[in-house]
């Protein structure tokens, strides 16, 4: 269903200016989208997508502009006023009442009712009929706590169904899910917009452009960049668009000869609060030169892995080995003095002190660096040097190191975290999901930044649920599932190999290959 | 033997139903609240409140008078903490805190203001809830006295929990509220208003614990004493958390806490000392608060 121009669109915006003090966030942005069309939404971080949206959903008044739908012009004083319009919206962070049942979160608000009372085996029925409708598996009476994370997000689609919703918007919808599961939300969506339903979703992932939109809107500095069909574009002109360049050429992975071993595990066994074995027996090791990546679904004992070799959990058995000395039953410090280096997963309540300045979270972990005092007394000069620098090497954009980082873009705010490990130098760095939630373009530079440490002849731990980040990057591959690694795979024999993914993903799920 | 077959006779049993009942309206409210995401620390001084509406209201115009008074002054006060909390998002603890030392300055000096006596104001003006007697369930031997010769407070309160939880679990506004509770911005995305809301589970709080201070003054006594409350709406917070905001769980947390009382009254005037036994309902309190800390931790350590 490729929109053709003679159709009127299901959803129009004219002239859509929204300021924030000091900041045009959207700057007279156009946007007009068929029925039944798949548009993606593109852009770097900042580039005004979520206050596009947010304008939309009627959570932002626009200081300019006209919202239509099908011709007709709408003013949206709250979400309410959105959502009685038809336009329904997928937050990224999942809008749900744990403890309810799914038929509770659907109705919510918009109760059948039975002789004055909630009715709940009408609104059971209503939700199993649309979830029939449209090809959305979930049991109504389950309790969204139970769920996995791809089953909550079809409630959120079912509450928007439910609503009469004719314009989906869905904010970055694959963030977190696995890629079974994002292959049945594509299928999802298709059916949606094949029965007349207007998709809009915002994404970072060039690739689920070409595999999903119709045609795609690339904003950039607040602007409509280009709207392209997705039939005549590719990933590297979309990315152009994005960024405003080329992107570097292929990342260059220069085989080399792996050393010493600089990380190793020995049957680690970690286990969670309930008691169980959340990491059973792991044993691995991470030599001189080489990227170690470890994949699979979120929950498989890769955070708990990560935690205990990072010294944030302690292991119930087993030895975690730096640089061939036994550090498990060492401090933090004590770790990072012996050269470990760690880009934690929550780089908000983890990596960073977000009320902190640029600078001061620069320093954080430096304390010992000659340069940064004076007769033992922080110096000014030493740490302007310093985190001037470091900013600058690692292209952080912001206008003082004094600024508080809680003000940086997400993609800003993972560069500072990178900056700060890596200038450490450790011989031992654990990166966990260090691209998520990043644009295209500091996710690039923080992948160069891992392969310059691996070129040195240092050591990378690479967590991630990108399978396409893990094979770009690591030398060697291991699957966790179940707390155990189910799978050790090399990147040489993956490299031309088309189900490389689709292999990770099968062992991540507990497959065999 | 028979000494303890004297203590727990059937007038112990019909005290504790009215030990328990301004408990009980109390912990209502409070539990709406909770379930609304707001904890409600001002029990004690809507209570108090209440108590001293329901005295001034009867005095001045009948037992009728004296509860819709003792209802309209705990709305007032509710009114005025949902001002503060729901639309000044000031921090619910803090302003509780300062409305129960309000509740408890302000009945001190309304009590010299309109009766010009100090300490307590007894009256034959003051007309008391009365008891209703209950004919046939009345001659059931065990289930009789419980039962039987109440204040109709006492039977609304029973009815209320009922009330209560059809209202929360099967009608929509129960949903709502829930949702509020738990996530009010899931809420606010599906145009529920959750600040009205809010407010709407305060007031409705401050109603109950309205009731809960007429029984008080009204119920089995008539009159009203300065700080007559005496702790019963923290007990009532206790028993919000105890009965995990559910109603039959607090129902049954506050008979509990309203046997202890009626426990500790009987014992009174026995070899025991006084002080012991008018003890008796906090250590149940604090033991109450122990096994919620323990139960907490518990289920901390399920998280994954």
């Amino acid at each position: 269903m490729v929109a053709t121009s003679s159709e009127a669109p299901a959803l129009e915006l004219r002239g859509i200016v929204k300021r924030f003090p000091g900041v045009l966030a959207n700057d007279h942005i156009d946007l007009a989208v068929a029925p039944g069309e798949i548009r993606a939404l593109l852009g770097e971080n900042g580039a005004g997508k979520t206050t596009l949206m947010r304008v939309l959903y009627g959570l932002y008044p626009p200081d300019d502009g006209e919202i239509l739908l099908d011709g007709k012009a709408q003013r949206f004083r709250s979400p309410t006023d959105a959502i009685h319009a038809g336009i329904g919206m997928v937050h990224q962070h999942f809008m749900l009442f744990p403890s309810l049942t799914v038929a509770e979160n659907v109705v919510y608000g918009r109760e059948p009712q039975r002789w004055g009372l909630l009715d709940r085996t009408a609104a059971a029925r209503q939700v199993a009929e649309l979830a029939e409708r449209y090809g959305l598996q979930v049991d109504p009476a389950a309790r969204v706590a139970d769920l996995p994370v791809g089953s909550r997000q079809r409630v959120e689609i079912l509450k928007t169904l439910y609503r009469d919703a004719r314009v989906l918007i869905l904010d970055e919808p694959t963030a977190v899910l696995t890629p079974q599961e994002r292959q049945g939300l594509f299928q999802i969506l298709r059916e949606l917009a094949s029965q007349g339903k207007t998709v809009i979703f915002i994404t970072h992932k060039l690739q689920e452009v070409m595999d999903l939109a119709d045609h795609a809107t690339v904003l950039r500095g607040g602007m409509v960049e280009a709207t392209v069909a997705v039939a005549d574009s590719s990933p590297e002109a979309l990315c152009r668009h994005m960024v405003g360049r080329d992107l570097l050429p292929q990342l260059a992975k220069v085989p080399q000869a792996t050393g010493e071993s600089l990380l190793a595990v020995n049957n680690l066994v970690v286990l969670d609060n309930t008691g169980r074995r959340i990491v059973d027996q792991v044993s691995f090791e991470v030599r001189a030169g080489e990227i170690v990546g470890l994949a699979g679904v979120a929950g498989n004992g890769q955070s708990e892995l990560v935690a205990a070799i990072a010294g944030l959990r302690s292991p119930a058995a087993g030895r975690i080995l730096l640089n061939q000395d036994d550090v498990t039953a060492t401090s933090i410090a004590a770790r990072r003095q012996a050269g470990l280096a760690y880009i934690p997963e929550d780089r908000n309540r983890v990596g960073l002190a977000l009320a902190a300045s640029v600078a001061d979270n620069l320093i954080l972990t430096g304390r010992h660096n000659p340069t940064l005092t004076q007769r033992g007394v922080l110096s000014q000069a030493g740490i302007e040097r310093y985190t001037t620098d470091l900013v600058e090497r690692f292209d952080i954009k912001i206008a003082s190191v004094r600024e508080a980082v809680d003000h940086l873009s997400g993609g800003n705010r993972q560069k500072v975290v990178t900056a700060r490990e890596l200038a450490q130098e450790p011989l031992v760095l654990i990166a966990e999901q260090p691209t998520q939630g990043v644009d295209v373009g500091a996710a690039e530079s923080i992948h160069h930044n891992l392969l310059a440490v691996r070129d040195q002849g240092r050591a990378v731990l690479l967590s991630s649920a990108e399978s396409s980040e893990i094979l770009a990057l690591c030398d060697r591959i291991l699957v966790m599932f179940e707390g155990r690694i189910v799978g050790e795979l090399l990147a040489e024999e993956l490299a031309n190999d088309p189900a490389a993914e689709a292999t990770i993903g099968l062992l991540a799920a507990g497959g065999e290959v | 033997m028979n000494e303890l077959a004297n203590l727990f006779d059937a007038a112990l049993l019909s005290s504790t139903m009215r030990f328990a009942t301004p408990l009980l309206l109390a912990a209502l409210g409070g539990l709406i609240c909770e379930r609304a995401g707001i904890f409600n620390i001002a029990l004690e001084g809507l209570m108090l409140t209440g108590a001293f509406a329901a005295v001034a209201g009867s005095y001045y115009a009948g037992v009728l008078g004296g509860v819709g008074a003792a209802v309209v002054a705990g709305a007032a006060l509710a009114a005025l903490y949902a001002g503060f909390v729901v639309g000044l998002r000031s921090d619910e603890i803090v302003v509780g805190i300062a409305l129960n030392l309000l509740a408890s300055g302000l009945t001190v000096f309304l009590l010299r203001a309109l009766f010009g006596v100090k300490g307590a104001f007894q009256d034959p003006r003051i007309e008391g809830l009365g008891s209703v007697r209950l004919p046939l369930i009345e001659a059931i031997p065990i289930v009789g006295p419980l039962l039987s010769g109440h204040s109709w407070l006492v039977y609304a309160a029973l009815m209320l929990v009922a009330i209560v939880w059809v209202v929360l679990f099967h009608h929509p506004l129960g949903l709502r509220l829930r949702g509020v509770g738990e996530q009010p911005d899931a809420a606010a995305t599906l145009g529920v208003n959750t600040r009205r809301v809010q407010a709407a589970a305060l007031i409705v709080s401050g109603m109950l614990c309205g009731l809960a201070g007429a029984q008080l003054s009204l119920g089995s006594v008539t009159l009203f004493v300065e700080g007559m409350s005496a702790g019963r709406g923290w007990i009532a917070v206790v028993a919000v958390l105890l009965g995990r905001a559910h109603p039959v769980g607090v129902a049954v947390a506050c008979l509990v806490f309203g046997f202890t009382d009626s426990l500790g009254f009987r014992l009174q005037g026995r070899d025991i000392p006084s002080q012991l036994t008018e003890m008796l309902p906090y250590v149940v309190t604090l033991i109450g608060l122990a096994i919620i800390n323990s139960r907490r931790a518990q289920q901390k350590g399920l998280q994954p």
